[in-house]
């Protein structure tokens, strides 16, 4: 397949020219200025105004299966990667079983490779069964394609076990995705702690409740010496702390989700149940700040937190609902709002969204469109007006508070190792 | 002025016109009570249910004798009796009582927004008794008509409401209500029992009770829930009362005719000493009886007349 005239978008490469690209044997072939790279005998895609890009990576999802497929299955939730421009995601340990064995990564990736949409890298858990009391087979679960450790959807709250983590993860080279919260304050809290929350009625989750987590991984990482990368960035207070301790040199990275830039915790008001999410959409001054974070490098990543639940879960009482929402089909089309509002460069988004979170995971050769590398990549339409309607997702669930909002930008053709895996109405 | 609401879930959606409309609409209500037959055939042939997830004594029995005084049929679900303990959700729950053609579902549930959920979800008019921390928008309601009988208005007054605002839904409503009616609110407590961003809502905020009942002109004193503390908020009941407790001495701060009110049940002893709730001060039964009045006049402005 020969993709002509896009303007091709490639952080690693500093490349942010018109190229025509050419795709054999699942690798990219040719990489050349417009038209020099004949067209006879395979597929050409007229590209000329779209943007082409390294295959998108979304570092932070949860696909439920094993365990819980009513919600997602990894072939829904990596058709709904694939859609939203996504070739590769990280899944979240948090299935039922908890992903702390080999043999539970081996099962996702095998069911990933039957599905043939998404690349998914398993991330294992820190713990056995998430439960912050031993740790888990970490080098067993690297041979078996773990990318990452983390507990995710609960904090480590034991300091020694964090610190025994960190240590035995580098041991592996691996990196410890943590999420910064704790338990104790956050309470029965279900929303921000803020003059909403006040308003409704909602315990509040205070940004505390998370800083004090950052603040305390900051340090472990420091004494330890371990790859860090604090999951879902939500407050102002996480991004300064993050900010500070690269200054001062650690070896730490962070990502923030769409809708911590795209809504505040206003959106909550009517008792959206759509809207409760952990950690919780924060205020005016977070949202600006998480935006502050991605400009200056603070956050190096966009990341969904793609998050399925059916109604179920969802169509309840707001305290009885649960935390959670669906972004991987409305991701890019969020954070292009950060290019269109001149926050970030498009070359520093897609470094946000391909690059960074290659290199934090160690996903070596996904991040370029470096000729010999594997084809996989994201063709964009940055100006297609689109208007989100849950009904068309391919993702099982419908629990999206981005619903009827109009959104410019979208993945017009996602490539993964050479083969189209969506595309809608571009050039023949 | 009309009342345009298929629903009563909280102070927040009323206007004051509409407040004005409610008390009095209950003023002139109050009347029936005082008969020595006291019925009107105003909602004869329409069912209010009330569904009570949460234990109560006087909200749901004087939601039923204002309804059974304007000849409504009345139908009561306790949630030990119901299904509710067998797992069904809410809105099932819900939307079974509405297959049997209630025209005004009372609701209590400990969850705050359960009411506006179902308000979504049912035809049917709903009305909030109280959603966990949220609002209790009728207690409210009886609490300014029985400011207004005993002062003649509500703007220009200085309310002083004390004790656990943070868990407290009536605080939040008469915050609303007190605030719209054009008085000033200064809230009370120590600051494990005040919210953040409680300042936001125009009130004053003060952890001293000599400071917040200096020149009130109503002292509203909040029940103190005993298991407060077991987590935290408070250290022991003694010191409680001795910093937080409505005493005699602190009537000599306020204004001559203040009037002391509480939404009840009483922590005799805790949060009001006897002199002081039993006091020539105290309306607090006078606002029992304000609220059948209330509920009388919320029934009938969403239920009653032809409404189309």
């Amino acid at each position: 397949m020969l993709i002509k005239g896009a303007l091709v978008v490639d952080p690693a490469q500093a490349l942010e020219a018109p190229m025509d690209l050419l795709l054999a044997d699942g690798k990219i072939a040719l990489l050349s200025p417009p038209g020099a790279i004949p067209g006879e005998g395979r597929r050409v895609v007229e590209a000329r105004g779209l943007v082409l890009t390294p295959g998108l990576i979304d570092m932070h999802v949860h696909l439920r299966e094993p365990g819980e497929e009513y919600k997602e299955t990894i072939e829904t939730g990596t058709r709904a990667a694939a859609r939203g421009g996504f070739t590769a995601v990280a899944a979240m340990p948090n299935t039922i079983p908890v992903n702390d064995t080999a043999s539970v990564s081996r099962y996702i990736r095998e069911q990933a490779a039957a599905a043939g949409l998404a690349r998914v890298y398993p991330v294992a858990a820190i713990s056995m069964g998430s439960r912050g009391e031993s740790l888990s087979e970490f080098g067993d679960q690297k041979e078996a394609g773990a990318v990452a450790v983390s507990d995710d959807g609960k904090p480590v709250m034991n300091s020694m076990l964090m610190r025994r983590a960190l240590e035995y993860a580098r041991t592996f080279a691996l990196p410890v995705i943590s999420h910064s919260e704790d338990l104790e304050l956050r309470g029965d809290g279900m929303m921000h702690e803020g003059r909403v929350s006040l308003t409704l009625g909602l315990k509040g989750i205070p940004a505390a409740a998370e800083e004090v987590m950052v603040f305390r991984d900051l340090t472990l990482a420091g004494l330890t010496g371990a790859r860090l990368h604090i999951a879902h960035v939500s407050t102002a207070g996480s991004v300064e702390l993050i900010r500070r301790a690269k200054a001062a040199g650690l070896k730490v990275s962070a990502e923030t989700a769409p809708h911590y830039f795209s809504l505040t915790d206003a959106a909550v008001r009517g008792y959206d149940t759509n809207a409760k999410v952990n950690p919780p959409l924060r205020g005016a001054a977070d949202l600006a700040a998480i935006k502050e974070g991605l400009r200056d490098g603070a956050l190096d990543a966009i990341a969904s937190d793609h998050a399925p639940h059916s109604t179920l879960e969802k169509d309840l009482e707001f305290e009885a609902a649960a935390f959670g929402l669906i972004g991987l089909e409305t991701s890019l089309g969020l954070s292009l709002k950060l290019v269109h509002e001149g926050v970030l460069s498009l070359s520093q988004l897609i470094a946000k969204m391909s690059l960074n979170p290659a290199r934090i995971l160690g996903l070596a050769g996904h991040q370029s469109l470096a000729v010999g590398a594997p084809a996989d990549l994201t063709l964009i339409d940055l100006n297609r007006e689109w208007t989100v309607d849950v009904g068309k997702f391919a993702s099982k669930s419908r629990n999206c508070p981005f619903q009827g909002w109009t959104l410019k930008g979208r993945a017009v053709m996602t490539v993964v190792g050479g083969k189209v895996v969506w595309e809608e109405a571009v050039g023949s | 002025m009309e009342f345009r609401h298929k629903d009563l879930l909280g102070i927040a959606d009323l206007s004051a016109g509409e407040i004005h409309l409610i008390l009095s609409t209950a003023a002139s209500l109050k009347e029936i009570s005082r008969r020595p037959i006291k019925k009107v055939p105003t909602l004869r042939g329409k069912t209010v249910v009330t569904l009570f997830y949460e234990p109560s004594t006087r909200t749901r029995m004087s939601f039923e004798i204002a309804a059974k005084r304007l000849s409504a049929d009345t139908l009561n679900l306790t949630v030990a009796a119901s299904s509710a303990v067998k797992g069904e959700t809410l809105a099932d729950t819900a939307h079974n009582l509405e297959a049997m053609q209630p025209d005004l579902l009372v609701i209590r549930h400990y969850a705050s927004g359960a009411p506006s959920y179902l308000a979504g979800k049912l035809r049917c008019g709903v009305v909030n008794a109280g959603d966990g921390l949220h609002e209790h928008p009728t207690q409210a309601l009886l609490d300014l008509l029985t400011v207004q009988e005993a002062k003649g208005r509500l703007d220009g007054l200085k309310v002083a409401i004390v004790g656990d605002i943070a868990h407290s839904r009536v605080a939040r409503s008469d915050i609303l209500a007190f605030s719209k009616m054009g008085s000033q609110v200064t809230v009370a407590g120590p600051a494990t029992m005040l919210p953040p961003f409680l300042s936001d809502l125009g009130v004053e905020v003060t952890h001293s009770l000599e400071e917040a009942v200096a020149g009130a002109d109503v002292i509203m004193m909040l029940r103190l829930q005993l298991e407060r503390m077991g987590q935290g908020f408070i250290s022991t009941l003694r010191e409680y009362s001795r910093h937080f407790g409505l005493a005699p001495r602190h009537l000599e701060l306020a204004k001559e005719d203040a009037i002391i009110m509480h939404p009840g049940p009483l922590n005799r002893g805790v949060e009001i000493s006897p002199e002081v709730a039993d006091g020539t001060h105290s309306v607090i039964l006078e606002q029992v009886t304000n609220g059948v009045a209330v509920r009388m006049a919320v029934l009938y402005l969403l239920i009653g007349g032809e409404k189309t």
